[in-house]
C-alpha cells in the first residue's frame, strides 16, 4: 500500500460543546459545536475524549454542517457508550483534524462502505458532488444511516458490499471492515482505501497503530488512515 | 521554566510528529535507540484497562546509524535539550549506541533503559550495563529501572556505584488482558507494559525509597496526569518529572501541568514546587509535634 498525498491543516484541541446526540437507525450521530476546529479533508479523524476513560478515541468526520462538526458511532465498547451518552451541552476534548484524508481528485469516484464504516462517506459525499456509492450493512437497522449519504445502493448480509460493485467501478474510495477492504484491494489496486487500528493517541506519539506499508510497520495515524491499495 | 524541569518519559511522544509539544517540554527523551534497526512487536501492541493502558511496541526504530545521521540534527534543531534513551541486549549493544553519541554535542544526557517489559532482556545486570556505558561516554548516565523488584535500591545502590549519574524511576510494570469475548489476550505478544494511574503509587514508592536510598538525581515518573501527581513525585524526592501516557490524551499536559504544579505547591505554602522535594521524607519535628 501506498501514502495518499494531502494536505494537512494544523490539529488543535479545544473543550467542544455537544450540539445534539441522536440515534440513527442502530448508530448514533455525536453533534459537536464547531469552535475553533477545522473540518479538515474527508478521511481524516479526530480525537474524542470519552468520559471516563483513560484514551480518546479516533473518529472520522461523518458531516460538517455549518458551525457543527458530525461522528458518526456505534456504542459496542465502554468508549463509545460513554460517547453515545453525551448530552446536548456537555463537553468533551476533541483533537484534530489528523492523519491524511481521500485524495478528492478523481474522474470517475464510487463511494463504498461497510457497516460503521461508512462514517466518512456522507463529508465525502458532499466534497465529491454526490456520486454514486455502494454500502452495505447487517441488517436493515443498521442501514437506517444509508439515508446520509445520496445515490447510495444498500446491500444486507448475507450479500456482501464488494458483490454489488459494478464491472466497471470507476475509482474507489472505501471504508469499511478489514475483509472488505483487502477484497477491494484485490479488486482495484490503487483504490483510496481507510483503515482502523487501536490508537492512543492519533499524532504518532504512542505507535500503537502500525500498520504494514512496503514491508515495514508504520503508524496509521500519520501515514493514513486512508492509504491507496 | 518550572522550578522542577519536565520531560516525556521515553517512547511517549515523537518529537519531529509533535514539535509544538516537544517545546514546552524543559528536555526530550528519544524513544529507545538500539544498534540496529527494529520494526517492533506485530499489532495490537495497545489496550486500555480499566486504570491503565498496556502497551507492547517492541522497541520500534531507525537504528544507530539512520539516528544518528538523519534524526539527531533535526531534533536538535528544534532547541529543546536532548536526551537520548539507549537499549540493546547485550552489554556490546549499550557501549556501540553509547560510544557512538558521546562525541556528539547535540545530545545532553543518556538514559539507559535498563527495563523494556517488552523485549528480550540483555544477559548482563543493570550495573554491569551501566559500567560497561560508563567506560565509553562521558557524558550523565540515567538509569531507568523496572519497578517490578522487591527492593528496587538494591538496583539502585548498584547502578550508582557502577557509575549512573542519575535515575530515572519507574519503567512500566508488565501487565496482561484478555479480550472478554474469546479469553485470548489483546495484545499480540501477549503481555505488555502497564502504564497510566494505576502505575502512580507504585512510582512513588520507588522514588520514595531511592530518594533515601542513593544521593542521585531522580526524574520521577508513572501515571502523572496532574500537577498534584508531580508534586507527590517531588515530595518524596525526585528533582524532575516526566510525563508519559497523559500525553496520549492530552499533548497540551506538559503547559497545563507546569502551571497546575506550581500552583499546588504554593497552595501548600511552597515558594516554588522545587522547595517540595523530599518533604514527605522528613521526620516531623518532636517538639511541634508535643506541642500541637
Amino acid at each position: 500500500m501506498q501514502r495518499v498525498v494531502t494536505s494537512a491543516p494544523a490539529r488543535v484541541r479545544v473543550r467542544a460543546r455537544v450540539a445534539g446526540n441522536e440515534p440513527i437507525g442502530r448508530y448514533t450521530l455525536l453533534r459537536l459545536e464547531r469552535g475553533e476546529l477545522e473540518p479538515g479533508t474527508p478521511g481524516q479523524f479526530f480525537m474524542l475524549e470519552a468520559p471516563g476513560r483513560l484514551l480518546p478515541r479516533p473518529f472520522s468526520l461523518c458531516l460538517a454542517p455549518p458551525g457543527e462538526l458530525g461522528f458518526l458511532l456505534e456504542a459496542i465498547g465502554p468508549g463509545t457508550r460513554a460517547l453515545a451518552a453525551l448530552a446536548p451541552g456537555d463537553e468533551i476534548h476533541v483533537l484534530g483534524p489528523l492523519g491524511r484524508g481521500f485524495d478528492l481528485d478523481v474522474a470517475r469516484p464510487l463511494l463504498v462502505g461497510g457497516g460503521i464504516g461508512m462514517a466518512p462517506l456522507p463529508f465525502l459525499s458532499e466534497q465529491l458532488g454526490a456520486p454514486p456509492a455502494v454500502l452495505g450493512f447487517r441488517t436493515a437497522e443498521h442501514a437506517v444511516a444509508a439515508s446520509l449519504v445520496p445515490n447510495a445502493r444498500v446491500v444486507l448480509e448475507p450479500t456482501l458490499v464488494t458483490a454489488a460493485i459494478p464491472a466497471d467501478p470507476g475509482d474507489i474510495l472505501a471504508c469499511g471492515p478489514e475483509p472488505m477492504l483487502e477484497a477491494i484491494r484485490r479488486l482495484q489496486p490503487g483504490a483510496q482505501l481507510a483503515w482502523e487500528a487501536p490508537m492512543a493517541c492519533g499524532y504518532g506519539a504512542c505507535y500503537g497503530c502500525v500498520v504494514e506499508i512496503d514491508g515495514h510497520y508504520e503508524r496509521l495515524c500519520l501515514a493514513g488512515p486512508v492509504l491507496r491499495a | 521554566m518550572s522550578s522542577v524541569p519536565l520531560l516525556n518519559a521515553s517512547g511517549c511522544l515523537d518529537a519531529l510528529a509533535a514539535p509544538d509539544v516537544t517545546r514546552s517540554l524543559d528536555a526530550f527523551v528519544t524513544k529507545t535507540i538500539t544498534p540496529l534497526p527494529r520494526e517492533g512487536n506485530e499489532p495490537p501492541r495497545i489496550a486500555e484497562t480499566p486504570c491503565g493502558m498496556l502497551n507492547s511496541i517492541g522497541l520500534q526504530g531507525p537504528g544507530l546509524e539512520v539516528f544518528v545521521a538523519e534524526s539527531l540534527p533535526r531534533l536538535a534543531a528544534l532547541g529543546v535539550p536532548l536526551w537520548v534513551s539507549v537499549g540493546g541486549f547485550s552489554a556490546a549493544d549499550f557501549t556501540a549506541v553509547c560510544e557512538a553519541l558521546d562525541d556528539r554535542a547535540e545530545v545532553a544526557t543518556i538514559e539507559l533503559n535498563l527495563s523494556c517489559p517488552n523485549v528480550d532482556e540483555a544477559p548482563e545486570s543493570s550495573a554491569q550495563l551501566v559500567a560497561a556505558a560508563r567506560r565509553v561516554t562521558s557524558k550523565p548516565l540515567y538509569a531507568k529501572l523496572s519497578p517490578a523488584t522487591w527492593d528496587i535500591t538494591e538496583g539502585a545502590r548498584a547502578v550508582q556505584a557502577a557509575g549512573a549519574d542519575g535515575l530515572s524511576l519507574v519503567n512500566t510494570i508488565r501487565g496482561l488482558a484478555l479480550d472478554p469475548a474469546t479469553l485470548r489476550p489483546r495484545l499480540a505478544r501477549g503481555a505488555g507494559g502497564y502504564s497510566g494511574p494505576a502505575l502512580r503509587p507504585i512510582a512513588l514508592a520507588c522514588v520514595y525509597a531511592c530518594a533515601r536510598a542513593v544521593d542521585l538525581p531522580i526524574v520521577g515518573m508513572g501515571g502523572v496526569a496532574a500537577g498534584g501527581d508531580a508534586l507527590d513525585l517531588v515530595a518524596v524526592g525526585a528533582t524532575a518529572v516526566a510525563l508519559g501516557t497523559v500525553l496520549f490524551a492530552d499533548p497540551g499536559a506538559p503547559a497545563r501541568i507546569r502551571v497546575e504544579l506550581e500552583a499546588e505547591a504554593a497552595a501548600r505554602g511552597f515558594d516554588r514546587a522545587s522547595d517540595a522535594r523530599g518533604v514527605a521524607s522528613e521526620t516531623q519535628d518532636l517538639q511541634e509535634f508535643l506541642t500541637a
